[in-house]
């Protein structure tokens, strides 16, 4: 039997995005079904669930990766479009790193938002600041471990200054210490007013960085609301048994 | 980065294009001739005797017999000077040439193994031996590519015609005379090939020169310069000067005098205007 | 017929003695091998990487036409080109036959599908890798297909090196569009065909090893400048 979905009330901090039954169907499945969902500017909202719920999916149906079977994605009030997709930004599970130097690495992605040549020196040193990065300017970017990989991720996705920043699972590779560097520089990016939703599937993770908490069930949404009411008194059953630690099969 | 690249290729397609075609424009012509004349070496010791005294750089493209007719035919070439005078009256009563000219004839040799299975060796008679060889079966390689070697060929074999017989004793290369003869001699063949070639030909094994000296086996060139008239950029001034040069004194003495292992190979047989 | 090992040293003598018309002919070849595979790259590397890059209606079909153009039999090639370049062709006007020029064009007309194809099969898997984040970043077009054909530099030298081989090492097209002239067109191939046809098969041997001993010369240069790239690991 389907679970209300909780219609997450605007506190503070108005709707940046919103999902209107979101499907998105193929070979005959559902994998993200009938999806309405409000993620609030300027917090941390984790998509939490299973495996194979669909919130990898979600993320990149929000992001305009992959087009909907049906329902619509609205921003600041408009259907999604390109513009809107250029305040986004997005960093995935396994990071990709081109072959260049770190530094190369930033200087294409601050090339393709349109910073002048002059000015990307500067804001290099800056974005490997921030990642505590700086003594790797030159090195290869593939070479980098598993944590500075994503962290260079993180920051190269911060150029531009998107709206929202979407984290699809970015420490699901990675060794506690790099786990925290990175949920750490997750925090600062939120702290500077960028919105941020990010995948897990670790409970610690969505305890210790959620705001406001989405989870999913088979591709459905069985809750959503803030993290402080859903991780300690779950309203649907799907969500209790995964608090829990139980396997959840409908 | 990429400034450094594309003026690397910018500089190399300039230097292709700048780069020299050879020689000067105007002072060089070009001979459509046949690789059995190239490969007997007689350009090498003639040409530059009419270069020192004219300045004109003679290049020769040495195809098959069919292929220089067809070059010249299509205007490639200045001079054509081939061994095949049906087709090279042909080639002029169509319109591609000037009249042409006599210039030397070589002969031809019936080459064959040591062993000499048909048993033709010191026959006069290039027919009578090739008859033989028919008769016996022994293996022939023939050029079989319309060259003019292949078409004196088929005269010689007469009334006889071996192309029946085609794949089993009678084997048709397709091929120049270097690979025919490669070929011949490394199937145990009758070859029958101009005597320059046979001369100059660095992989004998223990083959040898069985019948010669008829007449049948006379092999005439001849020197037709491309009609400007059909082909508006051929050098006529140049290609005559060479004609002409081929047909007197000064180029029929180098042609006489060219010898391979004190060997004439090229009889002068030019027309005295 | 002399052993390996005499037709061996008699091509060392070769080369120790710098032959002038030997080194003319080296020369020669290298220059328009080395301009066609220049030439071959300018417009394959491009080509490859948009093709591999890109999504588009009929991208199967370019790719199966571009595979099948590498088996283009270089003689078929010459042909072609000599009928172009023809005075009784439409490009005789250009006076190009019988010159390097012409046997440049025809090696690059050779060869450019080979370095495409490859360079589509390079870029296409990279493309696979970087197609996500790169639709996330709203890379434009002409940024993505620069930034495959950058990233993709190594992977793409021995793509390059592949074009040079397949060049150096023909006869058909240049024997038909050179002419094989003495001093003016005749470059390895054509001269190993040349003592061939003429009998002397040692010889034609061991300028077959000189010929290999330069694409084996300029294959080595190429993947030690590789390798220290490698070292830095850019793969």
């Amino acid at each position: 039997m389907r679970e209300p979905a909780n219609i997450i009330r605007a506190d503070f901090g108005g709707t940046l995005l919103e999902t209107r039954g979101l499907t998105y169907r193929a070979d005959g499945t559902r994998f993200v079904d009938d999806v309405s969902l409000r993620l609030r500017e300027g917090r941390i909202t984790t998509i939490l669930g299973p495996n194979g719920a669909g919130k990898s999916l979600l993320l990149r149906l929000i992001h305009g990766l992959i087009a909907p079977t049906s329902g619509n994605v609205i921003w600041n009030g408009r259907t999604l479009d390109a513009p809107a997709r250029a305040a986004q930004a997005m960093v995935f599970q396994r990071p990709v790193m081109m072959r260049r130097s770190v530094a190369g690495n930033l200087r294409f992605a601050l090339k393709v938002k349109g910073v002048p040549r002059h000015a990307r020196a500067a804001q290099v040193e800056a974005l490997l600041t921030k990642a505590g990065l700086q003594d790797m300017a030159t090195r290869p970017a593939r070479l980098l471990s598993g944590g500075e990989q994503q962290k260079l991720a993180i920051v190269r996705a911060t150029i531009g200054a998107p709206r929202m920043l979407m984290l699809d699972e970015p420490t699901a590779n990675l060794d506690p210490s790099a786990t925290r560097a990175v949920e750490t520089l997750v925090q600062d990016v939120q702290a500077q007013g960028t919105t941020v939703v990010m995948v897990t599937h670790d409970q610690g993770q969505a305890k210790r960085l959620a705001q406001d908490v989405a989870f999913l069930q088979s591709g459905r949404l069985a809750e959503a609301g803030p993290a402080a009411r859903l991780l300690t008194e779950p309203q649907s059953r799907p969500m209790k048994a995964w608090l829990d630690g139980e396997l959840y099969v409908d | 980065m990429w400034t450094k690249c594309a003026g690397l290729f910018f500089a190399l397609v300039l230097s292709v294009a700048v780069m020299p075609t050879g020689a000067k424009a105007d002072e060089f012509i070009v001979v459509q001739s046949t690789t059995s004349t190239q490969n007997s070496g007689l350009f090498d010791a003639i040409l530059p005797v009419f270069e020192a005294a004219t300045g004109i750089e003679v290049r020769v493209v040495a195809v098959g017999t069919g292929q220089a007719l067809r070059n010249a035919q299509n205007g490639d070439g200045d001079v054509l000077l081939v061994h095949a005078k049906a087709a090279e009256q042909a080639f002029v009563d169509a319109g591609y040439g000037l009249p042409r000219r006599d210039v030397m004839y070589n002969d031809f040799v019936l080459i064959g193994p040591k062993d000499d299975p048909a048993g033709i060796r010191g026959t006069r008679s290039a027919a009578k031996a090739l008859a033989r060889i028919a008769a016996q079966k022994a293996p022939f390689a023939s050029r079989g590519d319309d060259s003019g070697t292949h078409k004196a060929e088929m005269r010689m074999w007469g009334a006889l015609d071996p192309t029946d017989a085609s794949g089993t004793w009678y084997r048709e290369t397709g091929s120049g005379m270097g690979a025919t003869l490669n070929t011949g001699i490394a199937m145990g063949a009758y070859v029958l090939s101009d005597r320059a070639t046979w001369l100059a030909f660095g992989n004998k094994a223990d083959h040898d020169v069985l019948v010669e000296g008829d007449p049948a086996m006379f092999n005439q060139y001849g020197v037709i310069v491309v009609d400007p008239a059909r082909h508006p950029r051929v050098k006529v001034a140049e290609a005559q000067r060479f004609a002409d040069w081929l047909t007197q004194d000064e180029g029929q003495s180098a042609i006489a005098a060219f010898t391979v292992a004190g060997t004439q190979l090229f009889y002068p047989n030019a027309t005295p205007r | 017929m002399e052993t390996f090992a005499d037709i061996l040293l008699r091509a060392f003598a070769l080369i120790a003695q710098g032959d002038p018309v030997l080194r003319g002919v080296v020369g020669l070849s290298l220059y328009v091998t080395l301009s066609a595979t220049a030439i071959a790259c300018a417009i394959g590397l491009p080509l490859g990487a948009v093709v591999g890059g890109t999504q588009f209606a009929g991208r199967g079909g370019v790719i199966i036409f571009l595979n099948a153009l590498m088996g283009l039999p270089p003689v078929v090639v010459g042909l072609v080109v000599y009928l172009l370049l023809s005075a009784s062709g439409p490009l005789g006007v250009l006076g190009l036959l019988y010159t390097p020029a012409a046997m440049i064009i025809a090696q690059t007309i050779l060869i450019t599908p080979i370095v495409a194809a490859l360079t589509v099969q390079v870029t296409s898997d990279m493309h696979r890798e970087y197609r996500e984040q790169f639709r996330s970043m709203g890379v434009g077009r002409l940024a993505r297909i620069g930034a495959l054909m950058w990233d993709a530099r190594l992977a793409l030298v021995p793509v390059a090196l592949a074009g040079f081989g397949r060049a150096v090492a023909e006869v058909g097209a240049v024997m038909i569009v050179g002419g094989n002239i003495n001093h003016v067109t005749r470059v390895m191939t054509t001269s190993i065909a040349l003592e061939t046809s003429k009998g002397n098969l040692e010889l034609a041997l061991a300028l077959g090893i000189v010929l290999l001993l330069i694409a084996l010369l300029v294959n080595a240069a190429v993947m030690t400048l590789r390798s220290a790239s490698v070292r830095a690991a850019y793969a």
